[in-house]
């Protein structure tokens, strides 16, 4: 009879499922492996996103190394200043300044500044037009394909309407995704308590990469002569570099700059609501 | 007849007809010339000169102690005027050694009589080839001493002359043919000599009618056992591995050299070079460049003087064709297959320049590419065996570990999956970024 078949193959089904949950539960209780409960609370803290920012494969392989207290309570970025005192406090140890990093472009070179004397007709990311150059000029600028925008899983990149990618500074964590897929490496992570940057990559000298752009670091010095203290900006390769210890982080050094490249990062830092509000004004 | 081959392959239109009987034309003597000191693959070589100084033509200029180089040579007299970073026509940027001419043009006279030469032990080739700074002239640049190495206890038994010249546009290859035939049997000879191969073997296409007869009446005084062998013209019959299969029938594995399999492959250019570099003392410092495409005034083949920059060529090519408003054109280092877009004219004339190709017109339309339709024509067309669309896509999404696996290493970037691809997608640009990526991720 067909209900009989049903009724015996209901109980058979069940009663193997009883008879396994019982193993497992059982097994559950008798084989189980204690985990430090200090990883399980610094884990707690951990945003458990396993971006990789800090390094590890992981959020878990972090919060092992942070109960063990080989890394320093502040090594997630992503966490904050709130995410290092609630590890602290689990740790039992003093609180740390958790001082986020946030991904600055050092290139201003766009579509409006840039020379293109070519244009480019393959595939529209950096990662291949970085084979042949791309369109503009400057071997060192932004390619302007956003890669960088593409990888950010944060939403916290734009590409503008000069054809640059912009960082959020409210919403940057400081994962790195852009830095690793910038084929031309001009993104670089900050503390966020600095703020003067030299917004150029190219090593050419002076009259060349002022050819290429009209906001190149053509190498004049000025900078340098303006610093308050000596060592403070350095010239390399025709390109001003900033030494984060010395320099003073003001106005000062940086006002006499002709193709205004080195800027103070406070005047131009861009949050997801500007950028919208710029966005929508463009369009 | 049907001609010896490899499998798969492509039939691309050859627009051989531009320059293909224009007679080799001297090019005028550059007024600057600027010299990469990087024109070879292997390690860049140091600038053996400073700013300021005086050089005569055929002075080395740069060298390096790497076993893969081949140094470089000032290729008019002059003054240095900069040692500096300039376009390369690869692309990049490469420091370079710039000389100011001073209009002086040295004759070269004969060092060595051709008895001399063919009694010349291998040891000493192969240091008068390397102090040459010769390398492969066909375009991939590999130093050519480094070829006359046989690996220990492995025999070399054929010594094989590329004069294929498969690259759609190029006719410098088929021009050495023609006009200096005796020049290459003599290199062959010398080859032959310095790496032990009994048999030489000289591969031409048969769209090259004049060439091999002209190498076959050379062959009867200079050589007469020569076997110059006629391949259909196919694309890339000049790829150094599709040449061995064609005409041995043996493969050579991926990784490994042609050497491995007992044959040593140089182009018809080297080996006339080979000559020139034994006989007359003379290292590369001038080859032949064909300037040729639907965007030139007046296509022609030239003896140009390594370092000439492209527009001074061009210039002389009778300039670019003036374009309807809004068309482009695109000026690429080498023939419409494998060649390299330049985004200026400022870049020099090197070592592996075969050819100039300027396209205008409808070729250089911009390419949108659509979805993959697993349609297999890029598989069926693989001279390497390979599976382009698998292996583009997984350089494209930089998966390292699988674009090894699927052997995109193997890619010879021959672009025919590209060319045929009915979706138009980039294929090889993608592989490249795939072999980038594998590179970048071994350093790390």
């Amino acid at each position: 009879m067909i209900d009989q078949a049903f009724i015996v193959s209901v109980l058979t089904m069940g009663g193997l499922g009883l008879a396994f949950a019982a193993c497992l539960a059982i097994a559950s209780v008798k084989f189980r492996v204690e985990e430090d409960p200090i990883v399980e609370a610094v884990l707690e803290a951990l945003p458990g996103t396993n971006c990789g920012a800090c390094g590890f494969a992981g959020c878990h392989s972090l919060a092992v190394k942070m109960a063990c207290k080989e890394v320093a309570v502040n090594a997630c970025p992503v966490a904050g200043q709130e995410g290092a005192d609630m590890i602290a406090k689990a740790l039992g140890v003093e609180a740390v300044e958790a001082l986020r990093d946030v991904a600055v472009v050092l290139c201003r070179g766009g579509d409006a500044e840039s020379v293109k004397s070519a244009s480019y007709r393959g595939d529209m990311t950096c990662a291949s037009a970085v084979i042949t150059g791309g369109e503009k000029d400057c071997s060192y600028s932004c390619l302007g394909y956003g890669d960088c925008v593409k990888v950010c899983c944060f939403d916290s990149m734009g590409m503008n309407a000069n054809g640059m990618p912009e960082v959020f500074f409210d919403k940057c964590v400081g994962c790195g995704a852009c830095v690793r897929a910038c084929p031309r490496d001009i993104i670089e992570m900050h503390p966020e308590d600095k703020t003067l940057f030299v917004y150029c990559r190219n090593k050419d000298k002076g009259a060349a990469a002022k050819k290429v752009c009209k906001v190149s670091c053509i190498g004049c010095m000025l900078c340098k002569k303006d610093c308050e203290v000596p060592g403070g900006i350095k010239i390399e390769n025709f390109l001003a570099v900033i030494d984060y210890e010395l320099c003073p982080q003001d106005d000062v050094a940086i006002k006499r700059c002709p193709t205004k490249c080195i800027l103070n990062g406070e005047n131009v830092k861009m949050t997801s609501a500007s950028f919208a509000a710029q966005n929508t004004l463009n369009k | 007849m049907k001609h010896k081959t490899f499998t798969r392959g492509i039939h691309p239109s050859y627009n051989k007809g531009y320059t293909a009987d224009k007679a080799t034309q001297k090019a005028r003597l550059p007024e600057r010339v600027i010299i990469p000191l990087s024109q070879h693959i292997g390690a860049p070589c140091l600038a053996l000169v400073k700013r300021g100084e005086a050089v005569v033509e055929g002075q080395k200029i740069g060298d390096v102690e790497s076993f893969i180089a081949a140094p470089v040579h000032a290729s008019i007299s002059g003054v240095v005027k900069e040692i500096a970073l300039h376009p390369h026509p690869g692309g990049s940027k490469v420091l370079s050694v710039v000389i100011d001419g001073d209009g002086e043009e040295k004759t070269w006279n004969p060092i060595r009589e051709d008895s001399e030469i063919f009694a010349m032990k291998a040891d000493e080739v192969r240091k008068c080839v390397r102090e040459a700074g010769l390398v492969g002239l066909g375009g991939a640049s590999f130093p050519t001493y480094v070829k006359f190495m046989p690996p220990k206890g492995g025999k070399v038994e054929a010594a094989i002359l590329n004069g294929c010249e498969c690259e759609p546009f190029l006719t410098a290859d088929d021009r050495i043919m023609t006009e200096h035939p005796d020049k290459v049997l003599k290199g062959l000879k010398v080859i032959m000599a310095a790496v032990g191969a009994s048999k030489g073997i000289v591969g031409v296409e048969d769209n090259k009618p004049a060439a091999i007869a002209a190498l076959k009446s050379a062959a009867v005084d200079i050589l007469p056992d020569v076997e110059i062998v006629l391949l259909e013209t196919k694309y890339p019959q000049g790829a150094e591995k599709m040449l061995i299969e064609a005409i041995l029938k043996r493969e050579v594995p991926v990784g490994k050299l042609p050497l491995d399999v007992g044959v040593v492959v140089n182009n018809v250019g080297t080996a006339a070079a080979v000559y020139d570099a034994l006989c007359l003392g003379k290292p590369v410092i001038e080859r032949i460049v064909t300037v040729s495409g639907s965007g030139i005034n007046t296509p022609g083949n030239f003896m140009v003087r390594v370092g000439t920059p492209f527009f001074e060529l061009i210039g002389q090519a009778g300039g670019l064709a003036t374009l309807p408003e809004g068309e482009e054109r695109e000026v690429l280092n080498g023939g419409p297959m494998m060649g390299i877009a330049q985004r200026n004219l400022f870049a020099p004339v090197i070592k592996g320049t075969s050819g100039i190709t300027v396209l205008a017109g409808k070729r250089v339309k911009p390419r949108e590419h659509n979805a993959c339709i697993r349609c297999a024509s890029c598989v069926s067309v693989c001279p390497m065996g390979l599976m382009p669309y698998k292996i583009a896509d997984m350089g494209r999404l930089e998966m390292v570990d699988d674009f090894k696996s699927w052997s995109g290493l193997a890619c010879i970037e021959c672009g025919c999956c590209s060319f045929v691809c009915p979706a138009r997608r980039p294929l090889v640009q993608w592989i490249r970024v795939g072999k980038i990526k594998v590179r970048e991720t071994a350093r790390s």
